[in-house]
């Protein structure tokens, strides 16, 4: 049953915090700082995991791919449909969920208990609104733009290390990933990072907002906020896929 | 002023007087507004009207003292930047801050916490302001600089101020009428000089809890 109350809760959150915004400039400039905290400030490790997985697909693949019948190519072609699929928008998002997301909820969770929340609130300023809807909006906006990034270096990472490793020629690489490339697969990876986006910045602030307690609490928020997300990814990127490429 | 011991509900009260907390029954009347059945944009009109005094301040940490005091300024009025900083500037240096202007909350102490917290309130020239426990964690010293000031701001702007504490200096220091929560209820209500002559046996079990206070209560 508990589950319908935090189902409840969290909607009527969110219908509280897409509410109007009290100052417009003040709204865009929140966008503007989150963008840059949530998500230009993830670029980093973004771009090693990208890279390194990358070169991991590339590496497994051709150890896979011994079969004479399996021409050298496939590999650049598992390299590039599996960063585009999967590994940028899905694993991507469940890294930035446990970084962004663990920031989020103890950032909002800390503001809950020492009466930061309750400042906001006695000056009439709707706290949901101010506090998450910015969030939500940079994620949404910024994490496809992550997810690009992810996919460029992941196949520029599988590039440089098959070569370097001797597992695959440059030309049977780039041939692999140009051949039967799929456009639609890109918008399928963006339309779920965009749905991922939204679940990392909402779900943490959830458990945020509604902390009670004190700094144990806070801790006890950041981690149910990262574990809920993470989960809600697993499941949604099981709908989406069957929605979108079924 | 609103004194009892702790855990009887003082805060709690406060909470649903400024429409923190949701109220079961009863009423809460700002001039002879109820604040409970207004509708969503009648409330945030009469907050707008209050200012609060956190036990900690409540200062927003990811903005320095002078930002921490334009934010009311920038959300709900039209003033330049110049005019915000200038009245932010006129605050902190009503409450004695005048070189803290750039330090952020962690770098303040727990004096010039609630005194950063006092120009924010007043920034926006409230009404009514509420105080909860004003002197928790403070020196003997600083506990009257900030009484002080919460009396001077409350005559110098003709605000309704009320304050919880369960700091007795205070409230011979600055209250007019007090009244004495006991687990949960309203048990007295009287003015400063009444409290010290009370024969009810909380209220005085209370007030006179302290070596300082059974002199005091000796000497009359």
């Amino acid at each position: 049953m508990k589950i319908f109350f935090h189902f409840g809760r969290y909607f009527m959150l969110m219908k509280r915090s897409f509410g109007k915004p009290e100052k417009l400039s003040i709204f865009r400039n929140r966008i503007f700082e989150e963008i840059t905290i949530l998500g230009v400030n993830s670029l980093g490790i973004v771009a090693i995991i990208s890279v390194f997985m990358g070169a991991v697909i590339t590496i497994q693949s051709a150890f896979n791919f011994e079969n004479p019948l399996v021409p050298t190519y496939a590999i650049g072609v598992a390299v590039r449909d599996s960063m585009i699929l999967e590994f940028s928008p899905a694993i991507v998002s469940l890294i930035l969920a446990g970084k962004v997301g663990s920031s989020i909820a103890s950032e909002i969770g800390t503001m809950r208990v020492t009466e930061q929340i309750d400042a906001l609130e006695i000056m009439g300023v709707n706290s949901a609104g101010y506090l998450i809807q910015p969030k939500i909006i940079a994620s949404v906006l910024f994490n496809p733009v992550l997810i690009i990034f992810s996919m460029f270096l992941g196949i520029l990472g599988g590039y440089i290390f098959g070569v370097m490793a001797g597992v695959v020629s440059d030309n049977q690489f780039i041939e692999g990933i140009t051949h039967d490339f799929r456009p639609y697969n890109v918008v399928y990876a963006l339309i779920k990072s965009a749905v991922f986006a939204f679940l990392i910045a909402s779900v943490p602030a959830y458990h945020g907002y509604y902390t009670n307690g004190g700094a144990l609490e806070v801790g006890r928020s950041s981690t149910k906020g990262v574990v809920y997300t993470s989960v809600l990814i697993l499941a949604f990127d099981l709908i989406l896929t069957q929605l979108l490429l079924a | 002023m609103i004194i009892g011991e702790s855990g009887s509900g003082k805060t709690t009260l406060l909470k649903c007087m400024v429409g923190l907390n949701e109220i079961d029954s009863g009423e809460v009347l700002f001039d002879d507004r109820n604040f409970y059945k207004l509708n969503f944009k009648e409330k945030k009109e009469i907050r707008k009207e209050i200012g609060m005094l956190f036990q900690g301040g409540a200062l927003f940490d990811s903005k320095t003292a002078e930002e921490n005091v334009v934010f009311p300024l920038s959300m709900f009025t039209d003033l330049t930047e110049s005019e915000k900083r200038d009245r932010a500037n006129f605050c902190l240096q009503r409450v004695n801050l005048e070189n803290a202007n750039n330090l952020f909350p962690s770098e303040l102490s727990g004096g010039m916490k609630k005194r950063v917290a006092i120009a924010r309130a007043i920034a926006v020239q409230p009404k009514y302001l509420f105080c909860d426990e004003p002197n928790s964690g403070l020196d003997p010293k600083t506990s009257i600089v900030i009484d002080n000031l919460i009396k001077e701001i409350t005559e110098e702007y003709d605000i309704t101020t009320i304050v919880i504490t369960h700091d007795m200096n205070s409230v011979i220091e600055i209250g007019d009428n007090i009244m004495f929560i006991y687990k949960g209820e309203k048990w007295w209500e009287g003015s400063k000089e009444e409290i010290l002559k009370t024969e009810n046996k909380e209220v005085c079990d209370f007030v006179y809890a302290t070596k300082f206070m059974k002199d005091l209560k000796s000497k009359f």
